[in-house]
């Protein structure tokens, strides 16, 4: 079943749709969509310095999105407004890591296979790594869960019942560069935070608890990565364009749906 | 032992010194309120007791297995999250229906579990936050302005279940308070703070010292000695006195 190019695809995709769904939940209720940008652009330097230094994309885009997860944290609230902060950040990420890449003379590399992702090439190796890392996120989310919604209502509220904010933060700053990691085979660096987002925004406005929206995330992200490969197939369209493209259709829908429950 | 012993606290917030050589001993049972002006370190201090903020020097013992229950200035939730009224109060811990529908009605808000904590008032929800302090049985309870953005029969209301609470739980209660006449009606002690302690003692004692008159004007004295002279009952206080009806707090507040 694996051997089909498309199954996998599914599959790749429906690993990272689970996993960034709560993931994307705290990203909206904690402001941080900016945050994901920065995190997910700063992958294309960690693809360019992995080429360099022949080590696996994975371990790279990882080391350099948790580095640039880090330092984004450290730097908050020093000086600077955090979104003007986050914009320098990403974009100048984005721009160092074009740059190494074209130093990167005689490795002919797609740029745009990391741009925009290309989940028809998953191989077996990357659904492992795909599985496991998607595995790792729902499942350190899932443990701090309790932990992660009061640190994200009010820090000093959380310190005054034994959680400490800044660790919660980390765990979060942690889950966010291996779902960049993960993602960027399925929708490439500049789409990962709308993988992150649009789910959870469309989740929004049908839910009563923070549990119901994390799970209607996840179903929305799975609906939208398997509708968007499908339509992908048909059209002969991007495949990570496609996917989000899809997500953002349900999102309409679901704050026109969301409208018309309020006026009723 | 005290509940909390404060000696020769020193706190720094990005190079400035917010707070020095605090020296402050709470009891159980007292309900102990700080007074100052802006920026004079009563938030700064009650973070510092639930470890939000680290001293620079000094010495902040509580009792050994001392609960403690916050009730923050305010907090914003994000519209985007979605929360219903019990499930706020089962953060972090999970309580049963029964402890959360208890902590409800303590808190004079019954029957409020299933709402979403955006659609309530301003008081309906300093309640709510009341009620989830409550709910980790709190030895030491700590209230940061938590009466701001309500009216005065909102307030008097607030700070009557606060009493009824502390009589139910015989918690002490730490309190940052503006309405100066509620801190002569509710409070066993005051603590005038403008970054060291100015002065503390019964209301009483606080009011008529001079660092008190200093910081906070001689207009304040006469709506004091005001209050003083239209509820002489207030000197049975300690013997646990009904508090005199909530028209009363708003007939004060137009006193010159």
């Amino acid at each position: 079943m694996l051997d089909d190019f498309l199954v996998r695809a599914a599959l790749a995709g429906l690993g990272v749709a689970l996993a960034a769904a709560p993931l994307g939940c705290f990203v909206v209720w904690r402001r941080m969509a900016y945050f994901g940008d920065a995190t997910a652009h700063a992958a294309i330097l960690g693809v360019a310095l992995s080429l360099l230094l022949s080590t696996s994309i994975f371990a790279g885009v990882l080391v350099v999105s948790l580095l640039m997860a880090t330092l984004v944290s450290l730097l908050s609230g020093r000086g600077y407004a955090m979104d003007t902060l986050l914009g320098v950040m990403a974009h100048s990420a984005l721009a160092f890591g074009l740059v190494a890449v074209s130093f990167l003379s005689g490795v002919r590399i797609d740029l745009m296979a990391y741009l925009f992702g290309d989940i028809l090439a998953v191989g077996k190796g990357d659904l492992a790594l795909i599985g496991t890392g998607a595995l790792l996120v729902v499942g350190l989310i899932g443990w701090r869960w309790s932990a992660l919604l009061t640190a994200t209502l009010d820090a000093d509220l959380a310190r005054a019942s034994g959680v400490d904010p800044k660790r919660e933060q980390l765990v979060l700053t942690l889950s966010l560069a291996v779902v960049v990691a993960v993602a960027l085979k399925v929708v490439g660096v500049l789409l990962i935070a709308a993988l992150l987002i649009i789910p959870a925004a469309a989740a929004r406005p049908f839910c009563r608890t923070p549990e119901a929206m994390a799970l209607l995330a996840a179903a929305i992200g799975a609906a939208s990565t398997t509708g968007g490969l499908q339509a992908a197939y048909w059209l002969d369209t991007p495949t990570g364009p496609t996917i989000v493209s899809f997500a953002a259709i349900l999102f309409a829908l679901s704050s026109l749906a969301g409208r018309w429950r309020l006026s009723r | 032992m005290h509940l909390l012993s404060i000696d020769d606290l020193h706190v720094a917030l990005g190079g400035r010194t917010v707070l020095e050589g605090i020296g402050l001993h709470i009891e159980r049972g007292e309900i102990v309120t700080l007074v100052g002006p802006n920026g004079s370190g009563k938030s700064t201090l009650l973070r510092a007791i639930i470890g939000a903020v680290r001293p620079a020097r000094g010495r902040l013992v509580r009792q050994p297995g001392v609960a403690i229950g916050y009730v923050p200035q305010r907090l914003a939730i994000d519209a985007t999250l979605p929360m219903t009224v019990s499930r706020f109060l089962n953060l972090p811990r999970r309580h049963s229906t029964r402890t959360v529908r208890q902590a409800l009605e303590q808190a004079g808000v019954p029957g409020l579990g299933r709402q979403q904590v955006t659609a309530l008032s301003g008081g309906q929800f300093q309640r709510i936050l009341l009620a989830r302090a409550l709910l980790e049985k709190p030895d030491l309870l700590l209230l940061d302005e938590a009466t701001q953005g309500l009216d005065h029969r909102g307030t008097a209301d607030f700070y009557r279940q606060i009493e009824s609470v502390r009589r139910e739980l015989g918690c002490a209660v730490l309190m940052v308070s503006h309405d100066l006449h509620v801190v002569m009606r509710a409070s066993d002690r005051v603590v005038c703070l403008n970054r060291h302690v100015c002065c503390q003692g019964t209301p009483e004692r606080v009011v008529a010292s001079p660092a008190y008159r200093e910081l906070f004007g001689p207009d304040t004295g006469d709506a004091l000695a005001l209050y003083r002279h239209d509820h002489p009952r207030q000197h049975d206080r300690s013997v646990g006195n009904p508090i005199p009806p909530a028209a009363d707090t708003s007939h004060l507040e137009i006193a010159p």
